[in-house]
């Protein structure tokens, strides 16, 4: 049974960049229909949860739109860190391992 | 099936659709271009996003500038209703030895006979420019206000749609897999497909992946690939305006204009090879120096890491034209971790060499046989 999509025009997809349905939408009809090229194009799962949220909404949009499986459609690369660091607390932990202040 | 072009162009990244473009703008017919995943999805989507024009040799200040003033306008040139977002906030670079600051000074007089508008700075002139910058051991910097960022998506997006408009066939998602040649000619490309197109150009943008491209057409190109490590941070109001970059370091670190810090450390030991994973030393390490460089960043959270390949020379300048002994076959290659900053004269100095026009720059001396002549004069910026 093909995809329905729930989301409205102005629903947000994307909480951390606030990118909604209908940008969305409206890249998967230029033709950028995998979830890297509407996140590198709108910033869709680029935010401080790294698409947590998103991640299953924008398969969902696309496969709504283009008429493909949720499954034939490729996700994003997982990258750390699994939540935000802050730079301070990683040259702490560089400091420590080298044993000095670090270079 | 089979099909036939003018000119087939290899890789969809910032160079392979600046040369479309600009071919497609000189009246060029039947352009097509593959690219095996999607657009922007090797090197150019990976970069650091920066442009500058201070560069140590001749030729990359040349090409750099170019590129730059072509930036400027580069939007309404494309015809574009995004925003490529390109600022131009400078480029820092603090020198912290003798010999740093130096080149530094032969850097800034070869870039004064170019035209470029750098100067050097004592270090208070330096925090001056960058407040938050850590001024030990500073013997002074270089700055230049007309380098910057640019949004290498939305570059890649705005030259691949102007293209398109000017009637390029652009196929992402298919893998070239053979270039065949008759009577020492370029005679056509072969596709994963099984399809064929006859053509009597070919143009080689596969950025770090441009070796195997001239292992299909049997040529040994004198390149190599290496992983280079950048990560990200959550946006935060606008703290620098200019890219800090500090060979003592090998570091970069620039504020983009969402708000997030993209930065990167080079690692001297980095094996050859296509790797494009990440390690948690690296986020150590980056921390590390940015934290001694620019203390409060300390208080900015890192959001992702990732990594790209830099297609290096032995001189860390681009190879640009046809090969000798392979007529029809275009190189744009071994831009050595700024391609994306050359692209718009690239592309422009492509298309006039495939359409046997005069080149806008004379770029001779970045032709394939520079390593077999040995006539190489390394650039000694690079990070």
């Amino acid at each position: 049974m093909p995809e329905q999509s729930q989301a409205k025009t102005d629903t947000i997809i994307c909480r951390c960049e606030d990118i909604t349905a209908e940008e969305v939408r409206d890249l998967i009809v230029r033709g950028y229909q995998t979830p890297d090229e509407i996140k590198r194009l709108s910033r869709c799962g680029m935010g401080q949860c790294q698409g947590r949220t998103c991640r299953l909404l924008l398969v969902q949009e696309i496969a709504a739109a283009t008429g493909r499986g949720v499954r034939d459609i490729p996700v994003s690369t997982f990258r750390p860190p699994t939540k935000p660091v802050k730079l301070g607390l990683l040259a702490k932990a560089w400091a420590e391992r080298e044993g000095d202040e670090g270079q | 099936m089979k099909s036939t072009a003018d000119v087939v162009i290899i890789g969809g990244g910032v160079n392979g659709t600046s040369v479309a473009y600009n071919l497609a703008v000189r009246g060029c017919r039947r352009v097509v271009l593959f690219e095996k995943g999607s657009l922007a999805s090797g090197s150019t989507g990976r970069c650091g996003a920066g442009v500058r024009m201070q560069w140590g040799t001749r030729t990359n200040c040349r090409l750099a500038k170019e590129s730059i003033e072509r930036f400027e306008t580069l939007g309404e040139e494309l015809g574009f209703d995004g925003d490529i977002e390109f600022k131009q906030g400078g480029y820092l670079m603090p020198a912290y030895h003798e010999r740093q600051w130096e080149q530094f000074e032969q850097n800034v007089a070869l870039q004064h006979t170019l035209g470029i508008p750098s100067r050097l700075a004592t270090p208070d002139e330096a925090v001056e420019i960058v407040p938050h910058l850590n001024p030990e051991g500073l013997l002074g910097a270089t700055f230049c206000p007309k380098d910057g960022h640019a949004n290498p998506f939305k570059t890649v997006q705005a030259y691949a749609e102007a293209a398109a408009r000017l009637g390029v066939d652009i196929r992402k998602f298919t893998e070239v897999t053979g270039i065949t040649r008759a009577n020492a000619r370029l005679k056509a490309v072969l596709l994963s497909s099984g399809d064929e197109v006859e053509t009597p150009v070919v143009v080689n943008t596969a950025g770090p992946y441009s070796q195997l491209v001239g292992h299909l057409a049997g040529v040994e190109l004198p390149v190599h690939s290496e992983r280079h490590q950048i990560l990200v941070t959550e946006p935060v109001a606008p703290l620098q305006g200019p890219m800090v970059m500090s060979f003592a370091h090998g570091l970069y670190c620039q504020q983009t204009p969402h708000g997030s810090f993209v930065m990167g450390v080079g690692d001297p030991h980095e094996p050859k090879g296509f790797d494009t994973g990440h390690s948690w030393s690296f986020l150590e390490a980056v921390a590390a120096k940015v934290t001694q460089l620019m203390p409060i960043l300390r208080e900015v959270r890192v959001v992702r890491q990732w990594s790209g390949l830099y297609n290096m020379t032995q001189d860390a300048q681009p190879i640009l034209g046809e090969v000798p002994e392979f007529p029809g076959f275009f190189q744009a290659i071994g831009f050595s971790g700024h391609g994306f900053m050359l692209a718009p004269i690239t592309g422009v100095l492509l298309a006039e060499m495939i359409l046997g026009q005069e080149t806008s720059l004379d770029v001779s001396m970045l032709s394939l046989d520079r390593f077999a002549r040995g006539e190489l004069i390394r650039e000694p910026s690079v990070v």
